[in-house]
């Protein structure tokens, strides 16, 4: 979807200003919920893209307002509402008040910690031979999904070349709405600056993104 | 960070504010449920508090300054390299580093979330996951480098790597100079979280850590 959190390009947000000596959290309550995302995720309540979805989903007014773990936070409550794992009543009134809902993995235990320590793997056997090689020249598709894609807008419709392959992977664009894992070939694909931001641009500029094989044609 | 948490942080610590009831009934109601372990959570946040942090990417980087054929396969292989690392190896599959050179500089953003390597790195900053730095590290890098008070000589090649798949970026910075036979862990020393994001170089030798 065409949403705010695509913000690759966009201007006005400002200076980046670093925190010197930044604590890990500035609240006790952002734990809580990077904790609660974990484990939930590793209890098989979602998977990571559906996770990210829900967080691009709130309303742009919010989005933008909000800091990373409130986002975190407004994402998991609207995602366990939608799957049904809570109700709406029990957010109302703080407590349980319906029958949980089966979760694929279990309850997450204090044995399932080690589990969300160990990053996820995301390769998948080929279904099909990959399409590109290192080298090629490829245009990212003018595409516009109204769900969720990880084809940031600055690229589309423009030439890069394709410089790794990572082999196949789970696509998000399927997996986010739960469509199954539907593998595709996965590239870094790098491209001008000029090409992107136009000839008055920083010619010593290359950006790359990771695309996967639905996002690219051959040009 | 917003002003939404500053103005949290203003608070007596006594008075819990509106997110704070809510991410409390929210875990009170995963609780009630059955679907998570209160002790588990706090084991999770234990986990990140304690033990992953930048000084998992900083041995990786001292290492491979002192170890030829590890950079090498570090170059060729992240996730396997780091693998033979051992108290590190928890890095997943999809590691790739990426190395400074005196011809180009890379940087490493994630424009549609916050992707960042947290297995070598830590938790990500507040500036990594905000708008200012998300919406121009691909657009303007060299301003984005002034903020951080970093410049680049103008025929440096800048090479931006947006994080948009589950792929995961580690920056080896260039090994400082007047380090010579120095050891792994005084040169761990040197290296930034910053550095390994491509926002800032390594210390120089005798400067304030």
């Amino acid at each position: 979807m065409n949403g705010v959190h695509d913000m690759g390009g966009m201007d006005g947000f400002g200076k980046v200003e670093p925190e010197p000596n930044e604590p890990m959290f500035h609240a006790a309550w952002e734990a809580r919920v990077m904790a609660m995302v974990r484990a939930m995720g590793a209890a098989g309540a979602f998977n990571i893209d559906t996770s990210r979805y829900y967080r691009e989903a709130l309303p742009p007014h919010i989005y933008l307002a909000s800091c990373y773990y409130t986002k975190w936070l407004l994402g998991l409550e609207d995602l366990l509402l939608d799957k049904g794992f809570i109700a709406k009543d029990e957010v109302a009134t703080g407590h349980a008040v319906q029958p949980p809902k089966a979760l694929k993995h279990g309850k997450f235990e204090l044995d399932d910690v080690e589990r969300v320590m160990v990053r996820g793997k995301f390769g998948r056997t080929a279904p099909a031979p990959a399409k590109f090689k290192a080298g090629d020249r490829v245009r990212a598709k003018n595409i516009h999904p109204l769900t969720h894609t990880r084809l940031p807008r600055y690229v589309r419709g423009h030439v890069g070349v394709v410089e790794r392959d990572h082999g196949c992977h789970v696509f998000p664009d399927s997996a986010a709405m739960e469509a199954g894992e539907n593998p595709q070939w996965l590239y870094t694909v790098v491209f001008d600056g000029t090409e992107l931001w136009g000839p008055e641009s920083d010619p010593t500029v290359k950006i790359s993104v990771d695309a996967f094989e639905p996002y690219l044609e051959r040009v | 960070m917003s002003d939404h948490d500053h103005h949290h942080h203003d608070h007596d610590h006594s008075e819990l504010s509106e997110t704070e009831l809510r991410v409390r009934a929210l875990e009170t109601i995963l609780t009630e449920k059955g679907y998570v372990e209160p002790a588990a959570l706090d084991a999770i946040i234990q986990a990140y508090e304690t033990r992953i942090g930048p000084h998992n990417g900083a041995r990786v980087v001292a290492k491979a300054w002192t170890d030829p054929s590890f950079k090498q396969a570090l170059l060729e292989d992240g996730s396997k390299a780091v693998g033979t690392l051992g108290h590190v190896s928890r890095v997943g599959d999809h590691l790739v580093v990426v190395e400074n050179t005196p011809q180009r500089h890379n940087m490493v953003v994630c424009t549609l979330c916050s992707c960042y390597p947290w297995e070598m790195l830590g938790l990500p900053p507040v500036w990594y996951k905000a708008a200012p730095y998300r919406s121009r590290a691909v657009k303007d890098p060299r301003g984005v480098l002034a903020d951080f008070g970093v410049t680049l000589p103008k025929v440096t090649e800048i090479r931006v790597w947006d994080s948009t798949a589950e792929t995961r970026f580690l920056v080896l910075p260039m090994r400082p100079e007047g380090t010579e036979g120095w050891s792994e862990a005084q040169l761990a020393d040197l290296v930034t979280r910053d550095s390994m994001i491509g926002t800032g170089f390594p210390r120089r030798p005798g400067a304030p850590s």
